[in-house]
């Protein structure tokens, strides 16, 4: 990718006697759509807020096109939020509030104008300027304050769960709106969410985490798909995690059966967590797989059917469209492609 | 809720005896003549026209110029106080608004006469110059004794509505400011002050309110020849005898402030409808 544009260095943040930010190794490049997903309570909101300025980190470099800004007030960054309740000035309007930041450079009045308008035409709010900005729904709020940071023209957007207080559809709508003003306006993006699906649709890379450390960095489809561990794996997407061991490099041992898989690079019998996603798994019939059992029950979950088949050893879930009886005999089977081998976590 | 309707009926004919029923008298009294005897009342304008004579209106304007310099003095240093007082911790924020009440608890007169103390020729000041090797001043009996005294009596009436609406503020808006490229100052300008506009104004109207019709402080601290409208309105009733001219001042007083109240509120962005 292009040139970074921040970068962490084992940043550590301890509030009273607790430690929230362990050590965290982060770049972060220009023009990258890049998502802070993880638990509540995780660290995401710590790492933008010193990020804006308004914490300073314990210990570790915060660099800014590489000069250490950890020291810098938030009101001399080239870095702009959109805060997760939007923080909207209630005493100015739709246009006052946008023309906040250009009012303090005291930019001229016709300048500031065209600006604006520009910026409510961007976020879909055309015409919106002498509205007053309490009377506006969640929606319209969210984009006056997307508005209002970008037209400080900033290098780098933080946006913290902008879109939680949304309902499901608005939320899909801004989903696909940032994402487009965000390649319009060609800066970068730090987004926070929780939410995976969402982390996982709109980001050039997603940054897993868990307890204030970084799981894994990646591009949405290699988190999904090679998920480095068991925290990864089980909060991205649905997947069963199966403990075994890595016989040799291309062959894992799971459930008592060897299997053919694409993973290499473990110690010859490491113990290992294997990850078969649901909908990897296809149900066929029992003489034609290494793996069998029985339907133990069928839910309907709108485009697919949740299966749960109870093997010696283990309950498998499996997402698929075809129906099957409860009680049936059945047979499991995947590609050699469909196991994901993962070191095994400490704990 | 029927039944909880009834209950309410004693309080609103307390009520009215005892807030209705006086008013009603005090605009009666100001339009006639005969003080309290209601058998030969007479309708007259001549108790309003008589405020207008010099001597009374001196009053009315001292009163006014006192009010008005009692409320800057107090606007200033409240805010200053209240603002000190929110950058605390929720827990020390509640021991210090406490503090900043404790006069409140004291008897008034206790209070004043403290001041006395104070500033009288020699007093606890002029007795410290006096060691300093300096000459005593003057004090007592002085307007500044009477803005001292006023001052230091009002400030919790500033103090707590300007203190709740910094406490009140959402801290993100501040957050928002510097985010946005504020320094400090700015912010604090274009942010907070305006956000604490609504505790301004009630601090103010109650600091006006109270300092333009207060007697008891100007009295002691100002000494005799000191007469502000309370003392005007107290000597009618009690030591003059004129019910009717003291209760045409009292009522052209409360006009006075309702017009004030109405001319601050304008200012109060929540009370505009934010527009
Ligand atoms: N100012 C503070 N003082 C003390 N502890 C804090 C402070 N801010 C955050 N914490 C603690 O730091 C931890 C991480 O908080 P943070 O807000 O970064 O989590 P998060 O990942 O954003 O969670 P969420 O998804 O719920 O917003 C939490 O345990 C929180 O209680
Ligand atoms: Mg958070």
């Amino acid at each position: 990718m292009s040139n970074k544009i921040i970068e962490l260095k084992g940043l550590t943040k301890n509030f009273d006697d607790q430690q929230v930010l362990k050590g965290i190794d982060l770049n972060i490049y220009e023009n990258e759509f890049l998502t802070l997903l993880g638990p509540s309570g995780c660290g995401k909101t710590t790492i933008l807020r010193i990020i804006a300025g308004f914490e300073e980190p314990s210990n570790g470099e915060l660099l800014f096109n590489g000069i250490d800004i950890s020291k810098v007030p938030p009101y001399k960054r080239e870095i702009n939020t959109v805060f997760q309740k939007y923080a909207l000035f209630p005493f100015l309007n739709v246009h006052d509030n946008v023309a906040f930041g250009l009012n303090l450079k005291k930019v001229d009045k016709s300048v500031i104008d065209q600006k604006v308008s520009r910026m409510l035409k961007l976020v879909g709010l055309e015409g919106f300027e002498k509205r007053d900005v309490t009377l506006l729904s969640g929606g319209q709020q969210q984009r006056v304050a997307i508005a209002r940071a970008l037209i400080n023209e900033p290098k780098v957007l933080l946006l913290d769960e902008p879109l939680g207080a949304l309902d499901a559809k608005l939320r899909k709508e801004m989903q696909f709106e940032l994402k487009k003003i965000q390649k319009e306006v060609g800066i970068t993006f730090i987004f926070v969410t929780h939410d995976q699906e969402e982390a996982l649709s709109m980001s050039d890379t997603v940054v897993v985490m868990n307890n204030g450390i970084i799981q894994q960095i990646g591009s949405p489809v290699d988190i999904y798909n090679e998920p480095e561990n068991r925290f990864v794996a089980d909060f991205i997407g649905d997947s069963n995690i199966i403990e075994g061991n890595m016989i040799r490099d291309c062959l894992v041992c799971f459930d008592g059966i060897e299997f053919e898989c694409v993973d290499k690079g473990f110690k010859e019998n490491e113990e290992v967590e294997v990850v078969l996603r649901p909908e990897d798994i296809d149900i066929v019939e029992p003489d034609k797989s290494k793996l069998k059992g029985t339907v133990a029950s069928i839910v309907f979950k709108g485009v697919h059917y949740e299966i749960i088949v109870r093997t010696a050893r283990r309950d498998y879930k499996i997402h698929t469209t075809d129906y099957h009886e409860v009680g049936k005999d059945v047979g499991l089977s995947f590609t050699d492609e469909d196991i994901h081998v993962m070191y095994k976590m400490e704990n | 809720m029927k039944q909880f309707k009834n209950l309410v009926r004693p309080y609103i004919i307390w009520s009215f005896v005892l807030i209705v029923v006086p008013l009603f008298l005090i605009v009666l009294y100001s339009v006639t003549t005969g003080g309290n005897s209601l058998v030969n009342i007479q309708f007259t304008g001549e108790n309003f026209k008589k405020i207008f004579e010099p001597v009374y209106m001196n009053v009315f304007i001292r009163s006014f110029k006192l009010g008005l310099i009692t409320t800057v003095l107090c606007l200033v240093i409240g805010y200053l106080l209240a603002y000190f007082i929110s950058r605390f911790s929720e827990k020390a924020q509640n021991i210090l608004i406490l503090a900043v009440t404790i006069p409140m608890w004291i008897n008034m007169l206790l209070r004043t006469y403290a001041w006395i103390s104070l500033l009288s020729d020699n007093g606890i000041i002029n007795s410290l110059l006096t060691l300093l090797g300096l000459d005593p001043v003057s004090m007592m009996y002085t307007d500044f004794s009477v803005i001292v005294g006023l001052t230091c009596d009002l400030l919790p009436f500033m103090v707590i509505p300007i203190h709740t609406s910094l406490a009140k503020m959402d801290h993100s808006l501040i957050e928002a400011a510097y985010d946005l490229g504020a320094n400090p100052f700015k912010t604090f300008w274009r942010v907070v002050f305006k956000l604490s506009i609504p505790g301004v104004v009630n601090g103010t109207i109650m600091v006006f309110l109270l300092s333009i019709s207060s007697f008891v402080i100007p009295k002691l601290l100002g000494g005799g020849q000191y007469v502000l409208i309370g003392n005007l309105i107290e000597e009618q009733f009690i030591s003059v005898g004129d019910w009717n001219f003291g209760s045409a001042i009292s009522l052209l007083l409360a006009v006075a402030i309702l017009i004030m109240i109405r001319i601050m509120k304008k200012i109060d962005p929540d009370e505009n409808g934010g527009a």
